[in-house]
């Protein structure tokens, strides 16, 4: 265990149990999110700079990643050894990237939650919870749209059962109808029960997606 | 003796690790993904991509096993999924439509590429002082940045991105480089690559007499 000192105000936050169990979201939701933080995107503009994480701050940041992603310490250190160091690059709008040689692999937006990459959760799928858009939606996706609700709850779309209901402010990998292979991430802006209950406005910020200038974006 | 004892009877090796503590849980593997080199999306959206038929002759030439899996008859019809069929209609019209526009997108862009032009424009400051600004560079794919920061490890100088009066991008170098960088262009020097010296002109900007 660590001790309380040792916890950044954003880990204490957005701090949440492996089984996605409720945490606190007050700070998360009420942030003006940037919808589509990477739809356009370019570096030679986008980039006020990369400097190198301190260690203490990459401890941090490894202990918040390992609370908010289901992922393994060791698969962590095989991705990012503690040896190598983070390199933290500041773009616009408070967006950050982190990158370890070079390759994107955790986005956050102001002390936000963590993602992953899209091309990381390929690799590593079952690190975030899943929802899924159905296959009308994914179009709408891939043009940089937010998810609503509709998409989500019907037929083609995926929430998870109700005993393993999401809180809104969980970040979520997004699956599409038919396909095997995430779409994008998102952040939930309302729990999953009450979009099936709702069932209109928008259910899923999306942060990355398919296609995006991040996507584009192999090395920085 | 006791330990030959220990030997004798079956004692499974895993056993005997165990007792010295479980030995570090090995990470998982990634998944090993195949992206399109067409779209760079995984295959099974090319379909939401602009360049389908590309992106199809080159999954059917190199990975046969996967063309089938995602455009034999069947996957056509099950992908279609709850999707009406009025819709997914629509969205194949929409995907021609988009290929068609791509492609006269990627021609427009050639030919605006080949027809732009790069200004190295020598300015006087004072009498015997320039500065060197460079223009166009970006039509051919340069990054403004890394190019200004090759002239200024290379000239020893300052040189920056700066926006001109007509709100373009532009790079300023301190000093008279022009023939310097006229020759770093022919040479297709570091981020210089590719530019067709036809294109780049080198102009004079004397400075305006002030008050007559
Ligand atoms: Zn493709």
């Amino acid at each position: 265990m660590f001790s309380l000192a040792g916890l950044t105000r954003d880990m204490l936050m957005s701090r949440y149990e492996f089984d996605y169990g409720p945490r606190s979201i007050i700070l998360i939701t009420n942030l003006p999110f940037p919808t589509l933080m990477f739809k356009k995107f370019s570096p030679s503009t986008d980039i006020a700079g990369q400097t190198p994480v301190k260690s203490s701050v990459q401890r941090a940041i490894r202990s918040a990643v390992l609370s908010q992603w289901k992922i393994e310490p060791e698969t962590l250190e095989a991705i990012w050894p503690k040896k190598e160091g983070l390199v933290h690059v500041k773009c616009r709008e408070h967006v950050s990237i982190f990158t370890v040689h070079g390759e994107p692999l955790i986005i956050q937006h102001f002390d936000g939650p963590y993602y992953p990459t899209l091309r990381l959760l390929h690799k590593y799928p079952y690190i975030l919870p899943k929802v899924g858009v159905d296959r009308g939606a994914i179009r709408f996706l891939l043009a940089g749209a937010p998810m609503m609700c509709p998409g989500l709850t019907s037929k083609g779309g995926y929430l998870p059962p109700p005993d393993a209901a999401l809180p809104a402010g969980a970040s979520v990998a997004i699956y599409a109808e038919g396909k095997e292979h995430a779409i994008g991430i998102g952040l939930l802006k309302m729990g999953s029960e009450e979009m099936r209950k709702i069932n209109r406005d928008m259910g899923v910020e999306v942060a990355t997606y398919l296609g995006d200038d991040l996507w584009a974006l192999k090395a920085l | 003796m006791p330990s030959k004892k220990n030997q004798t009877p079956a004692a499974p090796a895993p056993a005997a690790e165990q007792s010295e503590g479980p030995p570090p849980p090995d990470p998982v593997p990634p998944v090993q993904l195949l992206y399109c080199s067409v779209c760079s999306f995984p295959p099974e959206y090319c379909e939401f991509g602009s360049s389908l038929t590309r992106c199809k002759e080159w999954l059917k030439e190199n990975h046969p096993d996967l063309f089938d899996k995602y455009y034999s008859d069947d996957a056509l019809t099950s992908k279609v999924g709850t999707l009406s069929l009025e819709a997914q209609a629509k969205l194949e019209e929409d995907t021609a439509k988009k290929e068609a526009k791509a492609v006269a997108k990627a021609d427009a862009a050639l030919k605006k590429k080949l027809a732009s032009q790069v200004t190295i424009k020598r300015i006087e400051r004072n009498k015997r002082k320039h500065v060197t600004s460079i223009h166009g560079l970006e039509a051919f794919g340069v990054d403004l940045k890394k190019a200004a920061k090759q002239f200024s490890s290379k000239f020893a100088t300052g040189s920056s991105v700066t926006k001109n009066l007509q709100g373009h991008d532009e790079i300023v170098v301190q000093g008279d480089v022009s023939d310097e960088i006229l020759e770093m262009i022919e040479a297709g020097a570091g981020v210089l690559k590719g530019i067709p010296v036809d294109n780049v002109e080198v102009v004079e900007e004397k400075k305006k007499k002030g008050g007559d």
